[in-house]
């Protein structure tokens, strides 16, 4: 069992949380992430590390309630306990100094962000961050990011705070304004993929963090397939982050959607029954 | 008494109901067929039977313990040769093995050693008696094994009697490998394995789950740095290969491993009760015909589609699953689609499978290996109109941990290269199990196992 020991709820639908996997915490790096299940009847779902505390043992975890499972994660408290907690799993982030990096991150892409925007700091990069939200409320970690960002830019949709705006429109300001050697893109998948277009335009190599449905999470049933460079891949062990310029966007859209009408279905049950 | 040349048939449930539920297929046998098919082994001098089973099961010892109604001893004498009894009695391609080797062959049906070993260890585990486990005294070393299925429960499990120290590192949430996340319910109930795990445990063998080596901990570290004297690798084949064709990455195209594991491992087959959840098309197309495609299949079927194709290369005579497999196929309505070959997934705009671009192929002259080689008709392209698709046309071994172990020989499939010991090119580190030999059987895998904790023991003892 793997106990949350820290819960802190960031927004009414983003809840961070440590979790006491002491393994994990040792041999993890930015960019990877955990699998977890709630209990004997739970899906497993994967989610980034967001930071990690060898000497405590804890991984941090920062989750979005969009479906069953994630906001059942949400009512889970400090103190309690998951029944599988699995990593790291995936790649880790490709950390150099690469001179001037722009990180491009949206709505829950901006906890994945931080661990990689602190490493590529500490490599000696100049770290410009955009963050962006739907609105003020819905904004999380935009102190976190200030501490391991050069200059960091906010934009929310509806303009409720900072600039209004998408954070492909901040992006490409920064773009026409100075020369950036590389970018990190994390958000929904239809953000990564205009910024992926827009860097591609200014031919910034720039990485992205997918994020498709996955189940093991270690190569064995290829669940998370997507296409890179017109060949397929495991975003699990070839991944998770990837070339964006090489991403089949909307093959990973459409298999984002598989489960759409099913889902419904646990979500009733959850209305009907509780969590 | 005289030869009788015909065996007593093993109960299955009805077709009809059968393949709308998850309760197992077959039956077993009850005492009296037991006595009767027992009374057919000829107790040969020379068993040719026991040839045939790749772990040397002594057949006519077990067989004949039977007839005298010593049912422990029977189980015992399973048990000298056999991790998993109660399993391969199930599944064992039997035909191909123990039976298949059976004197009585030529002139009739030959003994039917599976279903006896299935009966003579269910009829141990029903009668809740508890095994006796005897180990060894403490010999002060201590071995890692790297996954969990048949191979890596096997070598624990021996390793432990001589009282070595074992831990089993598992990447999935549970013990047992395929046995658990493969091969469904209907043909190899999960309560058998758990019991079979029980025993593993009660030797005192350590079990870290979710564990998986070569992210969280490496070969090196492993016996570097948390002191194991040798290492087991037995992570099998666990990955899925696919065509390579175009469409295949629609949203409906499943791997076996994926949508077998989604409804054994994570029961979406309870779904919305358990919360993952399964696809299932109205005409589902599966690729393949060994025992992965059978059991996809069938489960397919069992969810509720209307139509399952299996769609394979060559024809009815290759089939290279389990005879029993095909059999139970077909009389739960399963199609066979044969000399038949995809060259394409067809899908709609929302990413939606749509129907199975298929060539047909006729059999040409025979390969080395005697089989004869499909070539395919020019021109003979069709469509089958489908809503779903599963590949199951092979795994492969899961590079994660071999990339990460130096010096580790590995063939060009990628497979570790072990003699029959399961001696790697690392000292210290052993191999065996479908990881060393791509994907086979369980039983070649658990006798893998065997082999290897005896080649292990030895390596202790020298060192
Ligand atoms: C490598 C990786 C890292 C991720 N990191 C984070 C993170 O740090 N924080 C966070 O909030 N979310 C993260 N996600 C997404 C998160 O896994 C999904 O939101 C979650 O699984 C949804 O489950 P659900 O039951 O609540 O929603 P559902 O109702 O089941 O699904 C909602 C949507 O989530 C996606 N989804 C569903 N099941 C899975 C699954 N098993 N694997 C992946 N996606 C799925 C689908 O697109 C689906 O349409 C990550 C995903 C991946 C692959
Ligand atoms: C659907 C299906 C049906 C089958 N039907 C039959 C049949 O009827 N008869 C028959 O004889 N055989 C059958 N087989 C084949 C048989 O199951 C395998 O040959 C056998 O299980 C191989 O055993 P193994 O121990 O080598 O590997 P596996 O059973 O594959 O076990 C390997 C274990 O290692 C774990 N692992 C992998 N990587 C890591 C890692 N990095 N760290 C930690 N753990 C790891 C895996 O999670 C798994 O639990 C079938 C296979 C499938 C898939
Ligand atoms: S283990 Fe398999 S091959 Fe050996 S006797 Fe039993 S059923 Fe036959
Ligand atoms: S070969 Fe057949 S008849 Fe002879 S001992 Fe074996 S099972 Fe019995
Ligand atoms: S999640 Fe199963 S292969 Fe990637």
């Amino acid at each position: 069992m793997y106990k949350i020991v820290k819960k802190e709820i960031l927004n009414p639908s983003v809840v961070l949380m440590d979790v006491y996997a002491p393994d994990i915490a040792r041999s993890c790096e930015s960019g990877q992430f955990i699998v977890l299940r709630i209990d004997e009847f739970g899906e497993r779902i994967p989610l980034t590390i967001a930071d990690y505390f060898p000497e405590e043992g804890t991984i941090r975890i920062v989750t979005q309630a969009v479906g069953y499972t994630s906001r059942k994660l949400m009512n889970m408290n400090q103190g309690d306990s998951f029944i599988d907690f699995i990593g790291p799993l995936g790649k880790e982030s490709e950390i150099e100094n690469y001179g001037t990096v722009l990180c491009i991150c949206g709505g829950l892409g901006i906890a994945p962000m931080f661990p990689i925007a602190r490493d590529l700091k500490k490599a000696g990069n100049k770290v410009i961050t955009v963050m962006g939200a739907r609105n003020k409320d819905l904004l999380i970690w935009e102190d976190v990011l200030k501490t391991v960002s050069d200059e960091v830019y906010v934009t929310t949709d509806d303009g409720s705070y900072g600039r209004k705006g998408l954070v492909t429109d901040v992006a490409k300001e920064i773009l026409e304004r100075e020369k950036v050697d590389k970018a990190w893109a994390i958000g929904p998948v239809i953000m990564m993929k205009f910024s992926s277009l827009l860097t591609e335009k200014y031919q910034v190599p720039t990485i992205v963090s997918m994020n498709p449905i996955m189940v093991d999470g270690t190569g064995m049933c290829g669940a998370c397939r997507l296409e890179v460079g017109g060949k397929t891949k495991f975003a699990c062990v070839d991944g998770p982050e990837f070339d964006a310029h090489e991403v089949n966007w909307d093959l990973s859209l459409r298999r984002m959607n598989i489960y759409k009408a099913k889902e419904e279905l646990a979500l009733a049950k959850a209305e009907k029954g509780g969590f | 008494m005289g030869l009788n040349l015909n065996r007593v048939d093993m109960p299955n449930r009805e077709p009809e109901i059968r393949n709308k539920d998850f309760i197992e297929v077959a039956e077993g046998y009850n005492d009296q067929m037991a006595q009767e098919e027992a009374e057919r082994c000829l107790n040969c001098k020379k068993p040719l039977c026991r040839q045939g089973c790749p772990v040397n099961i002594d057949i006519p010892r077990f067989i004949h313990q039977v007839t005298e109604n010593d049912f422990d001893g029977a189980y015992y004498t399973l048990k000298e040769y056999s991790l998993l009894p109660a399993v391969c009695g199930r599944v064992c391609p039997q035909e191909s093995q123990c039976e298949g080797s059976c004197i009585l062959n030529p002139k009739g049906a030959p003994v039917g050693i599976g279903r006896l070993e299935r009966y003579v260890a269910d009829k141990f585990r029903e009668s809740k008696k508890v095994e006796e486990l005897q180990k060894k005294p403490d010999s002060g070393k201590k071995v890692a094994v790297i996954g969990g299925g048949p191979a890596g429960l096997a070598c624990a499990y021996d390793l432990a009697k001589e009282g070595h120290k074992v831990k089993i590192f598992e990447a999935l949430h549970t013990l047992g490998g395929v046995l658990m996340y493969g091969i469904p319910e209907f043909r190899l109930p999960k309560s058998i394995v758990d019991k079979e795990i029980e025993n593993i445990e009660k030797l005192g063998v350590e079990i870290e789950l979710n564990s998986v080596a070569g992210r969280v901990n490496t070969v090196d570290k492993l016996m570097n740095e948390e002191g194991f004297d040798a290492v087991f690798i037995a992570t099998g084949a666990g990955l899925p290969y696919f065509l390579n064709i175009p469409g295949e990455n629609l949203n409906e195209v499943y791997s076996a491993n994926e949508f077998l594991t989604r409804v054994n491992l994570m029961k979406a087959y309870k779904y919305p009760e358990y919360d993952t959840p399964v696809i299932v098309g109205e005409k589902v197309a599966v690729v393949g015909a060994g025992n992965v495609a059978m059991d996809a299949a069938r489960t397919a079927k069992r969810l509720g589609a209307k139509d399952v194709y299996i769609v394979y290369r060559r024809s009815k005579d290759e089939v290279p699953a389990r005879h029993e497999e095909l059999e139970h196929a077909e009389e739960e309505g399963i199609n066979l689609q044969l000399l038949t070959s995809p060259i394409e997934v067809l899908g709609d705009e929302q990413g939606h499978v749509t129907g199975l671009r298929c060539l047909k192929y006729e059999l040409g002259a025979p390969d080395e290996g005697g089989r004869r080689r499909p070539v395919e008709i020019p021109g003979s392209e069709f469509d089958i109109p489908i809503d779903m698709v599963v590949m199951a046309i092979g795994q492969g071994p899961n590079p994660l941990l071999l990339e990460k172990t130096k010096g580790l020989e590995l063939n060009k499939r990628g497979n570790i290269v072990a003699d029959d010991n399961g001696v790697t090119s690392l000292d210290g580190v052993f191999a065996g199990g479908d990881i060393v030999t791509g994907a086979a059987t369980v039983i070649l895998a658990m006798g893998a196992g065997k082999k290897t904790a005896a080649a292990i023991n030895k390596y202790l003892e020298n060192k």
